[in-house]
């Protein structure tokens, strides 16, 4: 048998000829790397708007482990979930649901999470522990429960009432309101309340934790006293 | 009688003599498993989505087999580590097991059997060479090496599995399976490159998963063999119409095995559809040894 390589180069290459092809095939390698890596940086970001399955690792590590094998989108009962196509809200290939359009039903075996093979959804996952996002009520001059109105849709849909989302009296313009509230420590964002609120455009939304949430401590780029 | 007319005229130029000597079947022999290998693999993943028959889930990029094994594409594998990730076990061992499987098949076989922008590829080649469009803008066959290297650059310096973002083979795989959107764009670009600048330009030049599949198959078991080479009449159908033409020539026309050893070839068998007289058949990468037993049909010359 012949081990031996089978690269025919017959004409003898010198010092420098072989210095600069692997220069070349360096500069090649880099041109592309970069080219390639400057495409992922611009089109690598998610869109707000799309939410990943739950039990997904932080974006950055999810898209070095995601192997875009849609298991998690087939395990799914309710067809929540799709891979994203070429210009869609996440970088293509990738899990996600956009839950206007078809909410987390937050199954207790968690079949999405369980079916990862890679580990970018985190298979251990308790389906109350998840971070798929956070509810905020971002349309307060649409909300009917700020008209004075009793809607209460979100609160009455939300699976985890009375922890993830409450109603809190308040007051505007001497009115008694009761303010639809989310808690940010038990809501998973599985995004019921988005689907089902009655506005046109839905006056509660699940946005990404990092976009949804407030912070502690005070603002580094505020007034120095 | 005009049927059969419009099936020859169909008939790629490479493959005429083949036809004339052997016959339509034994001329389109590897083409067709080839074919019907491509359009049932990617069946089978299709039957859950469209028709609720689950033999398998996922895709191309990781799958479940009934339920039983997790196979997955150790390129993308690959890329993940590179870009730190670290894997959960199923989809290691399954890479592991595809990995091995194409060291027996062969690593290209991927190409020629498997990825359905082969079909894409293959098409636009038989179309070039209908039409008459001769003129070749020549690319350099390791290209695809330095591409495979950049997807890897590409995977460490953003942290991600780089190359699936622009990916023709998981697009085109995934249009059937879940959906491709404006990726469309992508497969009539590999498409047009390979019609219009050079001959056979995306798989034999520049894809990085094919390089990929091909380092595998550097030391793949089954391959093809020129055993019958002393019957070679020289007419040119084998390199005419093989994606890898370069491959053939040390077998064919050297002094040592008769075995195609080079892991660029995808053992699609072109070479044994289109040759006349013979030639090829499909063999394994030891099967030199028979050289001492000149008994046997697969002697070399001199």
């Amino acid at each position: 048998m012949a081990a031996r390589d089978r690269k025919t180069e017959p004409r003898k290459i010198d010092r420098r000829t072989a210095m600069t092809e692997m220069a070349r095939g360096a500069g090649v390698v880099c041109l592309g790397g970069f080219s390639l890596a400057a495409l992922v940086q611009a089109s690598g970001a998610a869109d707000a708007r799309a939410l990943r399955p739950p039990g997904a690792r932080p974006e950055d590590e999810f898209l070095a482990s995601c192997v875009r094998c849609g298991l998690c989108v087939q395990a799914c009962p309710y067809d929540t979930l799709s891979l994203a196509e070429w210009g869609e809200e996440a970088p293509v290939g990738t899990p996600f649901f956009t839950p206007r359009e078809e909410p987390c039903y937050m199954c207790r075996d968690v079949p999405c999470a369980r079916a990862c093979p890679t580990g970018a959804l985190d298979s251990g996952i308790a389906i109350r522990e998840a971070e798929m996002g956070v509810a905020v009520l971002v349309g307060h001059e649409d909300c009917l429960n700020y008209k004075g109105m009793n809607c209460s849709i979100c609160v009455r849909v939300c699976p985890i009432r009375g922890d993830a989302i409450t109603l809190e009296p308040g007051e505007i313009d001497g009115r008694k309101i009761m303010i639809p509230t989310v808690h940010s420590g038990s809501c998973t964002g599985c995004g019921t309340c988005e689907k089902h609120c009655v506005t046109g455009h839905a006056s509660i939304r699940v946005l990404p934790r990092d976009l949804g949430l407030g912070g502690a401590g005070r603002n580094r780029a505020g007034r120095a006293t | 009688m005009t049927g059969r007319g419009i099936v020859l005229g169909l008939v790629s130029a490479n493959r005429r003599l083949s036809v004339e000597a052997r016959g339509l079947l034994r001329s389109h022999k590897w083409w067709l498993l080839r074919r019907a290998s491509q359009v049932s693999l990617l069946g089978l993943f299709t039957l859950g989505p469209l028709f609720g028959i689950w033999l398998v889930r996922g895709n191309f990029a990781a799958s479940d087999i009934y339920g039983m094994v997790t196979l997955a594409d150790p390129y993308i594998l690959l890329q993940g580590l590179v870009g730190g990730t670290s894997p959960a076990w199923p989809v290691v061992t399954g890479a592991i097991i595809i990995a091995l499987a194409y060291l027996v098949l062969g690593g290209r076989v991927y190409c020629g059997w498997v990825c359905p922008v082969n079909v894409v590829t293959d098409t636009a080649y038989w179309l070039r060479e209908k039409v008459g469009l001769t003129r070749d803008r020549k690319l350099d066959r390791r290209a695809r090496f330095a591409i495979l290297a950049a997807t890897l650059l590409a995977s460490f310096i953003t942290g991600t599995v780089a190359w699936e973002f622009v990916n023709p083979v998981s697009l085109l795989q995934r249009a059937f399976i879940s959906g491709i959107g404006f990726g469309w764009a992508i497969i009539a670009a590999v498409f047009l490159l390979d019609l219009f600048v050079a001959r056979r330009a995306w798989c034999s030049h520049l894809c990085p998963v094919g390089a990929f599949y091909g380092l595998i198959g550097r030391g793949s078991l089954v391959r093809v063999s020129a055993a019958n080479r002393t019957a070679c009449t020289d007419c040119g159908a084998c390199f005419a119409i093989c994606p890898e033409p370069h491959v053939i020539v040390p077998a064919l026309k050297g002094k040592d095995s008769p075995v195609i050893l080079s892991g660029d070839c995808q053992n699609c068998g072109n070479c044994i559809d289109s040759c006349p007289v013979d030639v090829f058949q499909m063999s394994h990468r030891f099967a030199e040894d028979v050289r001492k037993h000149p008994d046997r049909r697969t002697h070399v010359g001199s």
